[in-house]
C-alpha cells in the first residue's frame, strides 16, 4: 500500500474487475438460453406438472431480474468508483428509505412466492380421486416391483418372511388377491388422462421414486407406505429413476413408464396376469 | 483476570521447549496457524477427492473408478469439505486467531482449552484418514449418511467399518468444536477492551459470535444421532431401523426403529450448519469490504439484526431437505414458507454490501477481489436456493445436480472465497510479511472463472433430471446429451483445481520470504491493526482503549480518510455518530 497522501488510480483495475463481473453476466445468460433448448425440463406429460412448470417459471424470472441487476450493479459500482487521487469516498451509512424499500419488496415477493408454493402443494398432496387407478411401487436395491391389485382392488397382504425368488414381494399365498395381484418388475402402465394412485414403499434402504416428466417424485422408505397421486396425460414411453443413494448400484435403478389408452391398458394387464 | 491470563501466556517469563511452544501452544495466534495449516491440508484432500470425481464423471465410460469407489469419493469430499476443512478453518483458524485482536484482549478465555481444542481435532482427521485404509474402504453413503443404508453394514460395500470411522471421526471433531464455541463465546462476551460495547463489535466478530451460539445448539443433536448410528451399527439396537427389511437375502434382526428420524436429526443439525459455514464468511467480506471501499460499511445495525435472525432461522427451515421424504405434507407448507423468509435477512445483507461499495473510493487488492466474488457466488447461490425452498418445483428439483449447484455456489464457492479474502488480508498480521499481490490476482481471475466453469452448468444437469451421486448417467436414457456438459465441468474444475497451486506456492514463499509487513498496510480500523505484525504474546504491552465504531473510514475533516478504533473522539472529526459508534453501549 502506498503511503497515505500519495495519489492512487486504481481505475484500470476497477475496468477489468467489471468486465470480469459482466463477462459472467454474459456467460450466464448465454448458457441459460443454450440450456434452454438442450438440458431444460424433462418434457411435461401430467396435469399437476402444468402448475408445477408455471411455477418454475415465475420463480426463473424473478431470479433472472435478480441475477442480472445485481451484478449489472456490482460491475458499475467497480468501473465508477475505482479510488483515483486523494478524493474521499462518500461518508453516508444509513438510509431508513432504501432499507425499507429493500426489505419489503424482496419480503413481499418471498412470501407470495411462498405462499403461492403452498396453494400448488396443498393441491399435489389433496386426497386422490376416487377413480383413480391404483399401484404400488417398491423400491428393492435395485429393482422397482410394480404390483397391480386384482379387480376386486384389493392388495394382497405382504410378509418379508415369506419373499423368495418366485415370490419378491413375500405375498401371502393365503390371501386370495395373492392370485389376482400382478407383479412386474421395471415396469409401470398408466392410462392417459386417468388419474392414477401410487402407494410407494421399500423392503430395505431408501430409495426415491422419480418420474421427471410427471414432475413425481416420492421417497421409498422402509417402514412406511406413503401414497401420491397424479393424472398422465401425455401417451408415450418415459423413464423411472432412483433419486436417493441406495448403494452402488443407485445408478443402475432405472425402470420403464408407458402411458397408453385404457384398452391397451387392459390387454396389457391381462397378458401380465396370464403370465 | 486480565493479568492472569497475559501471565499464563506471556512466553518471555519463563522460556518454553519447541514443544511446550509450538505444539503444545496456548497462544491463540499459534493455534489458529495450527488450525490452518491442519485445514489447509484437508482442503488438498478433499480438492484432489474431487479431481478424482470429476475425471471419473466428465468420461465415465473409462471406468477410471468403480461405483463403490466413486461413492467413497463423492461420500469423503463432502465429509472433509464441510466438517474438516470449512466448518474447522473458519472458526479453529480464522475464529480462534482474529477474536482476541479484534476485541483488544490479551487471548482466549481459556488458553488451555483452546490447545484442547486443536488436539482433539487432530485425532479426529487421523480417525478419518485412516478410514481410508480399512477393509472396504471409507464410508460410501454420502455425506448426509442416510439410515438404514449407513445403519445396516451388509446394506452396502460402503457401510462397512469406514462408516463406523466416520461416524467416530464427526463425534470426535464435534467435541472439539464445542470447546472451541465455549471459549468464543465466553470471550466475545466477557474480555473486550474497555469501551468497546457491542455496538461496536466488529462484524467479523459478530459473525464468529452467532456461528459459536449456533454450533453450541445444533452440534450436540449431530452428536445424539452419531451415538444412535453408532449403537445400531455395533450393539445391536434399532433407532433408524425398522422390522422387516430383506438386505443382502437375509432379514435383519432390528426392529421398532424409524427411518425418517435420522433425517430429521441430522438436518436439524444440518441446516443450522450451513449458515455456520457462511455467517463468519459474511462477517469477513463485510471487513474487507469496507476496509477497501475506504467507506462505512452500510447499515450496520440491520447487518447485526440480519446475521442474527438468520441464526435463529436456521432452525426453522430444516425440513425443506426433506420435502419429498414421507414426512407430514402440511410440513411441506410450512417449511416453504420459513425458508422464504429466511432468503429476506440475506438478501438485505447483499444490498448492504453492494451499498457500502457504491460511492466507495475502491482499492482492487486480492482480498477485495475475493469478497467482491464472494457477493457474486452468494447471489447466483441464493437465487437458486429460491427454487429449492419452493417445496412443488422442489419435488423436480430434489437429489439432482441443481442441488449440487445450489450449496456449491451458496456454501462452498462462498466460503472459500470468504476464506482466501481473509487469509490475503490478514496475512501480514498472522506472519509479518506481505502475499505477492500480482500472484494473487491471477489466483483470483482463474478461481472465479474455474468456479462459475465448474458449478454454473450443474443447475442445467439438474433441470434436465440428472439425479446425485450417479456413477454415470448412461443408464437413463432421457440423461443421453449431458455429455458435453459433464466434459465442461470437469476441464473447468481441473483448471480451478491447478490454480490453487498458485495460491500454495504464494503462501508459503511469502510466509518464509515475503516483504516485511508494517503494523496496519491495509489502513485498516479494527483493533489487530493497532499490535504489531505479527503481534507478540499478549498482542499489546498494554490493553488498548476503544473510543469509537470500526468503521469511520471517509470521515468529514478527518486528516486520513480511516480512523482506527483507538483514536480518542474529538469534536473537530468525530464522525457521524458523535461518540465514534453506532449506538447502544452493552
Amino acid at each position: 500500500m502506498p503511503p497515505q497522501g500519495e495519489v492512487r488510480d486504481e481505475r484500470q483495475a476497477g475496468l477489468w474487475a467489471g468486465i470480469l463481473v459482466l463477462f459472467i453476466l454474459v456467460a450466464g445468460v448465454v448458457s441459460f438460453v443454450i440450456a434452454r433448448s438442450q438440458w431444460w425440463l424433462q418434457p411435461l406429460a401430467s396435469v399437476q406438472g402444468k402448475v408445477i412448470d408455471e411455477y418454475f417459471d415465475w420463480i426463473l424470472y424473478a431470479t433472472a431480474i435478480g441475477f442480472v441487476a445485481v451484478h449489472l450493479f456490482l460491475a458499475a459500482a467497480l468501473i465508477r468508483f475505482a479510488a483515483r487521487g486523494g478524493e474521499r469516498a462518500a461518508h453516508w451509512h444509513e438510509h431508513l428509505g432504501a432499507e425499507l424499500t429493500w426489505t419489503l419488496v424482496p419480503g413481499a415477493a418471498f412470501v407470495i412466492l411462498g405462499i403461492l408454493g403452498v396453494f400448488t402443494w396443498s393441491g399435489i398432496y389433496s386426497a386422490p380421486p376416487s377413480n383413480a387407478e391404483v399401484v404400488e411401487v417398491t423400491g428393492k436395491q435395485f429393482f422397482w416391483y410394480i404390483r397391480y391389485p386384482g379387480q376386486d382392488g384389493r392388495f394382497a397382504r405382504t410378509d418379508p418372511r415369506l419373499i423368495s425368488q418366485s415370490n419378491p414381494l413375500g405375498m401371502d399365498p393365503a390371501d386370495p388377491a395373492a392370485r389376482t395381484n400382478v407383479v412386474l418388475v421395471n415396469e409401470l402402465h398408466m392410462v392417459t388422462g386417468r388419474p392414477v394412485e401410487i402407494r410407494v414403499r421399500s423392503l430395505d434402504v431408501i430409495h426415491s421414486f422419480f418420474l421427471p416428466n410427471f414432475r413425481v417424485k416420492q421417497d421409498a422408505v422402509p417402514g412406511r407406505t406413503v401414497g401420491i397421486w397424479f393424472t398422465p396425460d401425455q401417451p408415450g414411453t418415459y423413464s423411472i429413476a432412483c433419486a436417493q443413494l441406495c448403494g452402488t448400484g443407485h445408478y443402475t435403478m432405472r425402470g420403464n413408464v408407458t402411458v397408453e389408452s385404457q384398452a391397451a391398458f387392459d390387454t396389457w394387464l391381462q397378458q401380465q396376469a396370464a403370465q | 483476570m486480565d493479568t492472569a491470563v497475559a501471565h499464563e501466556t506471556h512466553a518471555g517469563d519463563h522460556p518454553e521447549s519447541f514443544i511446550r511452544h509450538y505444539l503444545f501452544s496456548l497462544d491463540h495466534k499459534t493455534i489458529g496457524k495450527q488450525y490452518y495449516f491442519v485445514t489447509l491440508f484437508m482442503a488438498l484432500v478433499g480438492g484432489s477427492l474431487a479431481m478424482l470425481m470429476r475425471a471419473h464423471l466428465g468420461w465415465p465410460d473409462r471406468g477410471i473408478l468403480d461405483p463403490s469407489t466413486y461413492l467413497a469419493a463423492a461420500t469423503m469430499h463432502g465429509t472433509v469439505m464441510i466438517f474438516f476443512f470449512l466448518t474447522s478453518i473458519l472458526t479453529g483458524a480464522f475464529g480462534n486467531f482474529l477474536i482476541p485482536l479484534m476485541i483488544g484482549a490479551p487471548d482466549m478465555a481459556f488458553p488451555f482449552l483452546n490447545m484442547l481444542s486443536f488436539w482433539t481435532f487432530v485425532p479426529s482427521v487421523l480417525v478419518l484418514l485412516a478410514s481410508f485404509f480399512v477393509p472396504g474402504g471409507p464410508a460410501g453413503n454420502g455425506w448426509t449418511s442416510y439410515a438404514p443404508l449407513s445403519a445396516v453394514p451388509a446394506a452396502s460395500p460402503g457401510s462397512g467399518l469406514g462408516q463406523t470411522l466416520w461416524v467416530v471421526a464427526i463425534f470426535i471433531l464435534m467435541t472439539s468444536s464445542l470447546f472451541g464455541s465455549l471459549n468464543f463465546l465466553t470471550t466475545i462476551i466477557n474480555m473486550r477492551a474497555p469501551g468497546l460495547s457491542l455496538g461496536r463489535l466488529p462484524l467479523a466478530i459478530w459473525g464468529i459470535f452467532i456461528t459459536a451460539i449456533l454450533a453450541l445448539l445444533s452440534f450436540p443433536v449431530l452428536m445424539a444421532a452419531l451415538a444412535m448410528l453408532f449403537l445400531d451399527r455395533v450393539a445391536g439396537t434399532s433407532f433408524f431401523v425398522p422390522a422387516g427389511l430383506l438386505i443382502g437375502g437375509k432379514l435383519t434382526p432390528h426392529s421398532g426403529g424409524e427411518a425418517l428420524l435420522w433425517q430429521h436429526l441430522f438436518w436439524f443439525f444440518g441446516h443450522p450448519e450451513v449458515y455456520i459455514l457462511i455467517l463468519t464468511p459474511m462477517g469477513i467480506v463485510s471487513e474487507i469490504i469496507s476496509t477497501f471501499s475506504r467507506k462505512p460499511i452500510f447499515g450496520y445495525k440491520a447487518m447485526v439484526l440480519s446475521l442474527a435472525s438468520i441464526g435463529f432461522l436456521s432452525f426453522l427451515v430444516w425440513g425443506h431437505h426433506m420435502f419429498v421424504s414421507g414426512m407430514n405434507p402440511i410440513l411441506g407448507a410450512t417449511f416453504t414458507i420459513s425458508t422464504m423468509i429466511i432468503a429476506i435477512p440475506s438478501a438485505i445483507k447483499t444490498f448492504n454490501w453492494l451499498t457500502t461499495l457504491w460511492q466507495g473510493r475502491i482499492r482492487f487488492t486480492t482480498a477485495l477481489l475475493f469478497a467482491v466474488g464472494f457477493v457474486s457466488l452468494f447471489v447466483t447461490g441464493g437465487l437458486s436456493g429460491i427454487f429449492l425452498a419452493a417445496s412443488p418445483v422442489d419435488i423436480y428439483l430434489h437429489d439432482t445436480y441443481f442441488v449440487v449447484a445450489h450449496f456449491h455456489f451458496v456454501m462452498a464457492s462462498a466460503a472459500l472465497f470468504s476464506i482466501f479474502a481473509g487469509t490475503y488480508f490478514w496475512f501480514p498480521k498472522m506472519f509479518g510479511r506481505m502475499m505477492n499481490e500480482r500472484l494473487g490476482k491471477i489466483h483470483f481471475v482463474l478461481t472465479f472463472l474455474g468456479i462459475y466453469g465448474t458449478f454454473y452448468p450443474m443447475h442445467f444437469l439438474g433441470t434436465h433430471g440428472m439425479s446425485r451421486r450417479l456413477y454415470t448417467p448412461n443408464f437413463y436414457p432421457f440423461l443421453g446429451s449431458v455429455q458435453p456438459l459433464d466434459v465442461f465441468v470437469s476441464i473447468s474444475a481441473f483448471v480451478l483445481g491447478a490454480a490453487q497451486f498458485i495460491f500454495i506456492a504464494n503462501f508459503f514463499w511469502s510466509m518464509l520470504r515475503g516483504p516485511k509487513a508494517e503494523r496496519n498496510p491495509w489502513q485498516s480500523n479494527t483493533l489487530e491493526w493497532t499490535a504489531d505484525s505479527p503481534p507478540p504474546h499478549g498482542n499489546w504491552p498494554q490493553t488498548p482503549v476503544v473510543y469509537r465504531w470500526p468503521y469511520d473510514y471517509a470521515v468529514p475533516g478527518a486528516p486520513e480518510d480511516y480512523i482506527p478504533q483507538t483514536v480518542p473522539t474529538a469534536p473537530a472529526y468525530a464522525g457521524r455518530h458523535g461518540g465514534g459508534d453506532a449506538g447502544g453501549a452493552a
